[in-house]
């Protein structure tokens, strides 16, 4: 099979194999930071060269990353999720639970968030760190009640005169039997209907994954925006891969052919905008990739302030009314 | 007759027999404190000098049991001081059916009257937390088993309408065996009475919170408890509509450990959040900032940012 022509392609997930070069340069530099402050050699134009490479070697590296690399930054361990941008980005945070019927589900996290002068709802996929954390909250793959509680408080939001933001990062709704009994598939159709009518501003931010269905249930917004190196995908390259090549190896094909870059769905005229991550992807400088959200989440908010909302809600779903719409081919176009 | 049986309403479900299984144990059939220095905390059997139990809002002190609060302390807790204006505190129970079971009805009220000092299990007003006004309504289970007849119904309703027309929140606890059977179906329909003003509340886009406390059962739980926009809960707290007695009666098994607490609640997905006793007030406060709009006071440069997660 394909195995030999494409070798490292399931390596390369966890471990971010087209990094390699650069985070060698990392560690040489790291060496030689801490031998001048151990020997007090004056090695700074030394250290001043390695970090010039290590630079350019981001620079190349990054300016023309390939959907599969780019998804493996979106995945990268080190990148901020839904609780980094808690604790960095909000002032103040009150955690709501409960979809009221079933359960709390952790894959999914709500509150009650203000950050400068802006309060808001915040509804947010929820990756953990450490594994404990990622098997409490299912690595981010919610169920049924995980939707449900999340449309249970963007209604509370819209009752307050609050917006909504929501912060997108999961491989995908959580495929199982449980979750099928409970029905994963309208628990999310019921969410995309009610954030059409949803009468308060929504501002939708893909930050890492932005795994099809289960990205789009709590995806519908006003401003649906995407990092720089997150994807949004109507199945994972993997899937793909597995279903159309017949062969998961072929899984950097399958992304390339999918389509999920940020730079593609702002091609496609999917998304709204772009929010650029610093050189070398958020798991670099995570603060400065914060700083950055936080900065584009403030100027939305602003921005949507006071349009009048039916006049909101009219943009919003005309918006996804006219996705995949093809000039010359259809009459509405 | 027995201070318990006094507490008409009071469900089943809280003897110490059935609680015992559980993890959670921690109520015990409340006997009139003694007029003692000391008493045994209800959950670790701790011995605790009373005023010092007092002085914690009578939480224990060695292993956090919240006790059941009289409605007067809640109030004196939650509030700011000195805010507190009392409503319709002048409504008391009829005796339509003219009930008898061991006593008439109207003498166990009577003798809760004379006992709380109020004259109904549901205490009613205004007041202020940390400025921010609101319509304040406490169900206290000190009074006949905090069971809900027509009195407590119809203030539940009146505190509503107060909160329509003033364009306040409502911020409710409740503590309750459940409907009072002494009034027959007309308790029962205080449960639709109660949601009827919510629904005018909602319409009117109004906030209400409530935080449910040990223990809150029957038909408050099925109806304008479990109906507000935030629903809290103390720790430990037992909260259900059946009680554990007659559950674990019909299934002839034993329930799992903390069946029906709090912490059972928010795993299950009831709770928005569970609150100790002593951070309520702060956390009122807040929930109070985001209902009044989506325009914050920017934090203070250097002041400390509070993120709470639910665990
Ligand atoms: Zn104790």
């Amino acid at each position: 099979m394909a195995t030999t022509e494409r070798p490292q392609a399931r390596t390369d997930a966890s471990s971010l194999a087209f990094e390699r070069p650069i985070r060698e340069l990392e560690a040489k530099l790291a060496e030689l930071e801490a031998l001048a402050l151990r020997t007090r050699l004056d090695i700074s134009s030394e250290i001043e060269a390695l970090r010039k490479q290590h630079r350019a070697a981001i620079e190349s590296k990054y300016k023309d990353l390939s959907a599969w690399e780019t998804v493996n930054v979106a995945r990268h361990a080190e990148r901020p999720v839904a609780l980094d941008y808690i604790q960095t980005t909000l002032d103040d945070f009150v955690e709501l639970c409960g979809d009221k019927y079933f359960a709390d589900d952790q894959a999914i996290v709500c509150g009650l968030a203000t950050m400068g002068e802006r309060r808001f709802l915040l509804v947010a996929h929820r990756k953990g760190k450490t594994t404990k954390e990622r098997i409490a909250c299912n690595f981010g793959c919610a169920h049924p009640e995980g939707y449900r509680k999340a449309l249970r408080k963007m209604k509370l939001a819209e009752k307050l005169g609050l917006p909504i933001v929501a912060l997108i990062n999961t491989p995908g709704a959580y495929p199982g039997i449980g979750a099928e009994e409970r029905g994963q598939a309208a628990a999310i159709a019921e969410n995309i209907l009610a954030m059409m009518s949803i009468r308060t501003p929504i501002v939708c931010l893909v930050i890492g994954e932005g795994g099809s269905g289960g990205a789009l249930g709590i995806g519908v917004g006003d401003r649906v925006l995407m990092m720089e190196y997150s994807y949004y995908s109507v199945i994972s390259p993997e899937g793909c891969a597995a279903i159309l090549w017949k062969d998961g190896e072929r899984s950097p094909d399958a992304a390339e052919a999918l389509k999920l870059t940020s730079r593609d769905l702002v091609k496609l005229g999917l998304i709204d905008g772009v929010v650029p991550e610093p050189l070398g992807g958020a798991h670099r400088a995570p603060t400065v990739a914060m700083d950055e959200v936080r900065r584009t989440i403030l100027r939305e908010l602003e921005a949507l302030d006071g349009v009048p909302l039916d006049q909101l809600l009219a943009a919003r779903r005309k918006k996804f009314r006219q996705m995949g719409v093809v000039p010359g081919r259809f009459p509405s176009a | 007759m027995s201070e318990a049986k006094d507490q008409a309403g009071a469900p089943d479900e809280l003897t110490p027999k059935d609680l015992s299984e559980t993890r959670f144990a921690r109520f015990r059939k409340k006997k009139d404190m003694p007029g003692g220095l000391w008493l045994k905390c209800e959950s670790c059997s701790a011995m605790i000098f009373r005023k010092e139990l007092e002085e914690r809002g009578r939480v224990c002190p060695t292993c956090e049991f919240h006790f059941t609060l009289p409605g007067k302390e809640r109030i004196g807790m939650v509030l700011d001081e000195g805010s507190w204006v009392e409503l319709f505190p002048e409504i008391t129970s009829q005796d339509r059916l003219e009930f008898k079971d061991s006593s008439p009805y109207l003498e166990k009220v009577g003798k809760a009257v004379k006992r709380t000092g109020q004259n109904e299990a549901l205490l009613c007003g205004t007041g202020k937390i940390q400025g921010r006004e609101l319509v304040l309504i406490v169900l206290d289970f000190s009074f006949l088993g905090g069971s809900m007849g027509e009195v407590v119904g119809e203030k539940i309703a009146l505190g509503v309408e107060v909160a329509i027309k003033r364009k306040l929140p409502v911020v409710m606890f409740t503590g309750s065996g459940g409907a009072r059977m002494h009034e027959g179906v007309l308790s029962l329909m205080q449960m639709a009475k109660t949601c009827a003003a919510l629904a005018e509340l909602n319409d009117a886009g109004g906030f209400s919170i409530c935080v449910m406390t040990h223990p809150t059962t029957g038909g408050v739980t099925a109806s304008f408890a479990s109906v507000c926009d935030i629903t809290l809960a103390e720790p430990g707290a037992l909260i259900g509509f059946a009680g554990p007695r007659v559950i674990a009666t019909t299934l002839k098994q034993e329930l799992p450990a903390g069946f029906q607490r709090a912490e059972f609640l928010l795993e299950k997905g009831q709770l928005d959040r569970i609150v100790k006793r002593h951070e309520l007030r702060p956390m009122l406060s807040r929930l109070l900032d985001y209902a009044s709009g989506p325009k914050a006071e920017p934090l203070a440069p250097g002041a400390a940012k509070s993120i709470s997660f639910a665990r």
